[in-house]
């Protein structure tokens, strides 16, 4: 059973995201890593934007997540997202990793007590398509 | 240098009827797109075999080179497109067109939006073609109130502000509209408890906190202040228009909330608004009535902040103080309703009602307005902004 319905596009890796996913199928949350100036960048993209490298390394995320802001999506926009509202999205915030942020869901937090700064680790879910796609839980 | 003769005006301004989503089933775009152009340029008292240019923004189906076939324009010498999502651009076509003026690229540039979304897809429902939707989509991340509702969430835990005061901008709004016979939302009065009660969309944002959708199409006509002389309108000087984006905003709240961590809860308009206060030689404290693109009020909030009017954290009390309200309020904002009371053309008619403030004509008329700020769309950069004078 998956947070969000089956039907819900999942990922379709493309280019610049492909390492990105690839790794997620490997149950590894990783973030590209520039190798010239040590920045962290998030979502993927050819460029550092701090040293306008195009080197880079795959570098696994810590279990240091917290979630940054949220909100709870009572009128769905996808016609099957029906059956999951009202569902939250999350944007966790990883503090020593640039501050970079993954858009996900915390899937085992009612509503009324999402807290912004909440500690979370992640876990891993699969899409309707197969691919498994990074999820979260509280931290305790 | 720009000669005072040859400084940019607004000489027309024309729409059609605005209408709910999906209410122009019997016109094309196209055809509302051509009517708006044609009442413009005869509100300025011009033929509109003079429109040389034509400028619009991103997501605009109706190319120049349709709208020159269509309305046999002899020649167009100038046509622009400002790239970005939605109604970011509005102040960045126009932008362009006082750039075409002033450099005698064009002489007469109309700037123009046109929507029939009955006839496209809709803007508040899933769009696979969204970039970045790898990232979005497989997390429920759909429309933009979803988008944008996390930024507002924690801009309003950051400073405590209260849903009472962010009501202000929909309150505000919907009474301004009640005096604008154009005001698609214009018959509804609204309080607080219609508001309070309105139901939840994507917290911590209320339905009469997301604009409406609309069909209708909107244009106003540039030229130079000397051509303008022999107009019929007064004409309504831009005395300065910018576009752009703060750094590593990226697609911003749109598309990655990676923008920087510490302007998480901004509107990324700080830039823009002091491009546009230093074109003009003014600032905030001398804008008297402001058009701020309101998508959604969260967002007002944070443009409030970013063009100076209050300072960071302070949009609710200021809010909270009547400060927006017409007609005593230090600063009246969205005289004709806005997005959210008006219509939504994409802030193409809040060009038209800031031009009408300084004309004299507005149905919430501010008195004596000399200076009107215009803003696009934050949070979808690049962003843009325009001081409109007399
Ligand atoms: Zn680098």
């Amino acid at each position: 059973m998956s947070y969000l319905p089956a039907e819900i596009p999942g990922p379709e890796p493309l280019f610049d995201d492909e390492g990105f996913w690839a790794a997620c199928q490997e149950r590894r949350l990783c973030f590209q890593h520039c190798t010239a100036c040590g920045h962290f960048r998030h979502p993927p993209r050819p460029v550092c934007p701090k040293c306008k490298s195009f080197k880079f390394q795959w570098t696994e995320a810590a279990d240091e997540g917290e979630l940054f802001s949220f909100t709870v999506v009572h009128h769905g926009a996808h016609p099957a997202i029906g059956p999951a509202l009202p569902y939250n999205i999350a944007i966790v915030r990883y503090p020593s990793f640039d501050d970079v942020r993954v858009i996900s869901n915390v899937v085992d937090v009612a509503p009324e007590d999402l807290r912004i700064g909440m500690p979370l680790s992640l876990l891993w879910e699969r899409c309707g398509n197969g691919m498994l796609v990074p999820r979260y839980k509280r931290r305790e | 240098m720009t000669t005072p003769t040859q400084q940019a005006c607004i000489v027309g301004v024309g729409e059609t009827e605005y209408r709910r989503w999906g209410g122009f089933a019997d016109q094309s775009e196209l055809q509302l797109t051509c009517a708006a152009l044609a009442t413009a340029a005869a509100d300025a008292g011009l033929a509109i075999d003079e429109i040389d240019g034509l400028c619009s923004y991103a997501g605009d189906r109706n190319e120049p080179s349709y709208m020159q076939d269509n309305l046999g324009l002899p020649k167009l010498r100038y046509a622009s497109l400002v790239w970005g999502g939605g109604g970011t651009g509005s102040c960045g076509a126009l932008l362009h067109a006082k750039t075409a003026i002033e450099s005698g690229a064009a002489d007469v540039v109309a700037v123009f939006r046109g929507l029939c979304q009955g006839q496209q897809r809709r803007y508040g429902q899933f769009n696979a073609a969204r970039p970045g939707n790898n990232f979005l989509a497989p997390f429920g991340m759909f429309s933009p109130p979803n988008m944008i509702a996390p930024l507002v969430q924690r801009y309003m835990h950051d400073f405590g502000i209260k849903p009472e005061e962010m009501a202000e901008i929909a309150l505000s709004g919907r009474d301004n509209a009640t005096r604008n016979p154009r005001a698609v939302m214009g018959k509804k009065p609204m309080t607080l408890e219609d508001y309070l009660a309105s139901r939840m969309i994507a917290s911590p944002l209320r339905l009469y906190d997301c604009c409406q959708e609309n069909d209708g199409a909107c244009a106003v006509i540039v030229t130079s202040l000397e051509r303008a002389r022999d107009l019929r309108q007064k004409p309504v000087r831009i005395l300065s228009a910018a576009q752009g984006t703060n750094a590593g905003w990226g697609t911003g709240a749109l598309g990655t909330h990676n923008m920087p961590v510490e302007e998480y809860g901004t509107g990324n308009g700080t830039m823009v608004a002091r491009q546009v206060y230093e074109g003009a030689g003014v600032t905030a404290t001398d804008i008297d009535v402001a058009q701020i693109y309101d998508h959604f009020s969260g967002l007002v909030m944070m443009s409030l902040e970013n063009y100076g009017f209050c300072g960071r954290g302070e949009a609710g009390g200021f809010l909270a103080d009547g400060c927006i309200r017409w007609p005593n309020g230090r600063l009246p904002i969205n005289t004709s309703g806005g997005h959210l009371s008006e219509a939504y053309i994409h802030g193409m008619n809040l060009i038209l009602e800031g031009a009408r403030q300084i004309r004299g004509t507005s149905t919430s008329q501010v008195r004596d307005a000399e200076l009107c700020l215009v803003t696009g769309g934050l949070a979808g950069p690049p962003s843009s902004a325009a001081i409109l004078g007399a």
